[in-house]
């Protein structure tokens, strides 16, 4: 969708596989969606984008940027 | 100031104290990584083989001895990334009371001393259950309620003195007997709580104050009086603590709890149904029933 360089590191740092593959949204429970574009991991149910610094995702809900609409 | 009673420590203050700490927590390695050394030593007690480790709130020193014993996979979190960060990689900056993570993610758990500034104990004890796989152990240490018993004690009579009052200046710390009912509550299955005191000896006062700073470990107490303390209030204190020092110096009362708890499986031990006994108890012990209203020896 958003990768169009692909083969350049990600914003934010390289995240684990084995731990993206068990992170949710710790609001919702709900999964994630990894933004390599943005660094981010978007929780579409609660609106939030949790961002990535330095490859440690920062899962927390009063760090997170609020989707709009 | 929250007035919400459940909300007993300030978690932006913990997480800001834990951020600037990840710079001197080196210096606590000693006492850290001693009570890391203690708790991971329960897993010597089981046969269990564990593969997927969570580490809450390690500071550096649980990851890296969980790796040691051949556990492939261990993510490290915290409420500061930075602080996670000392663990190496994988690593997230999480709140205990709101963990990330999907069900069954991990088969162990593992928190040394990162629990005590959790508000929510009981919500946070039920999510480290969602995440174990069934059969999966939870291993945590706590500061007992007799931590920093003397501080604590040396700060309030002295308060009391010059201010007739006393605000609380030391966290306060779960009892043994909380604990293992908070596990039960929490659905783990054969929940054990011990306590046992870490002998250390500070040989001045303010050295003991400059490891809890350097630990992240001041106070975060919603309630604390944010009014500036009186200016004899600290020296006082600590001069009382001091003449209270042993041999050894000033022992800061570490009291430390240990919990152990599983994810329910059926291959756990568990009480029989009431009635589904096979034998008889008194076939059992070689002797003659009697019964109930009957006394022994007429």
């Amino acid at each position: 969708m958003s990768d169009e360089t692909p083969k350049s590191a990600p914003a934010g740092g390289e995240v684990d596989p084995g731990l993206l593959e068990i992170l949710v949204c710790p609001v919702t429970k709900g999964p994630l969606r990894y933004d390599r574009a943005r660094g981010e991991l978007v929780s579409e149910q609660a609106r939030l984008a949790y961002p990535i610094r330095d490859g440690i995702p920062v899962m927390l809900p009063d760090e997170a940027r609020q989707l709009e609409g | 100031m929250s007035t919400d009673p459940m909300r007993i420590f300030d978690r932006r203050l913990v997480r800001l104290r834990r951020e600037r700490a990840a710079a001197t927590v080196g210096r606590v390695f000693p006492v850290l990584d001693a009570a890391a050394e203690r708790l991971l030593d329960r897993l010597d007690d089981t046969t269990h083989r564990f593969s997927r480790a969570l580490d809450l709130g390690g500071r550096g020193v649980v990851a890296p001895r969980l790796r040691a014993r051949g556990i492939g996979f261990v993510v490290s979190m915290d409420l500061s990334g930075s602080m996670a960060a000392l663990s190496g990689r994988p690593a997230v900056a999480g709140d205990e009371e709101w963990l990330p993570f999907a069900p069954e993610s991990f088969d162990l758990v593992v928190a040394n001393l990162s629990l005590h500034w959790v508000n929510d104990l009981p919500g946070a004890l039920v999510q480290i259950r969602r995440c174990l796989r069934p059969d999966g152990l939870f291993l945590a240490s706590l500061p007992g309620l007799r931590t920093l018993g003397p501080l604590r004690e040396a700060l309030a009579a002295v308060e009391a003195e010059l201010r007739g009052g006393v605000s609380p200046r030391v966290s306060p710390f779960p009892e043994l007997r909380d604990m293992a009912g908070l596990l039960q509550r929490a659905g783990f299955a054969l929940p054990v709580a011990d306590v046992e005191d870490l002998p250390v000896a500070y040989r001045t006062p303010v050295a003991l104050l400059q490891d809890l700073r350097d630990a992240g470990e001041a106070n975060a107490v919603l309630a604390r009086d944010s009014r500036v303390p009186p200016r004899a209030l600290l020296p006082l204190a600590l001069t009382r603590l001091a003449e209270g020092a042993g041999p050894d110096g000033i022992a800061p009362g570490l009291q430390l709890l240990t919990v152990t708890g599983w994810a329910p499986h059926e291959s756990q031990s568990k009480p029989a149904r009431p009635g589904s006994a096979g034998v008889r108890l008194a076939d059992a012990l070689g002797v003659e029933e009697r019964s109930a209203g009957e006394k022994a020896g007429r």
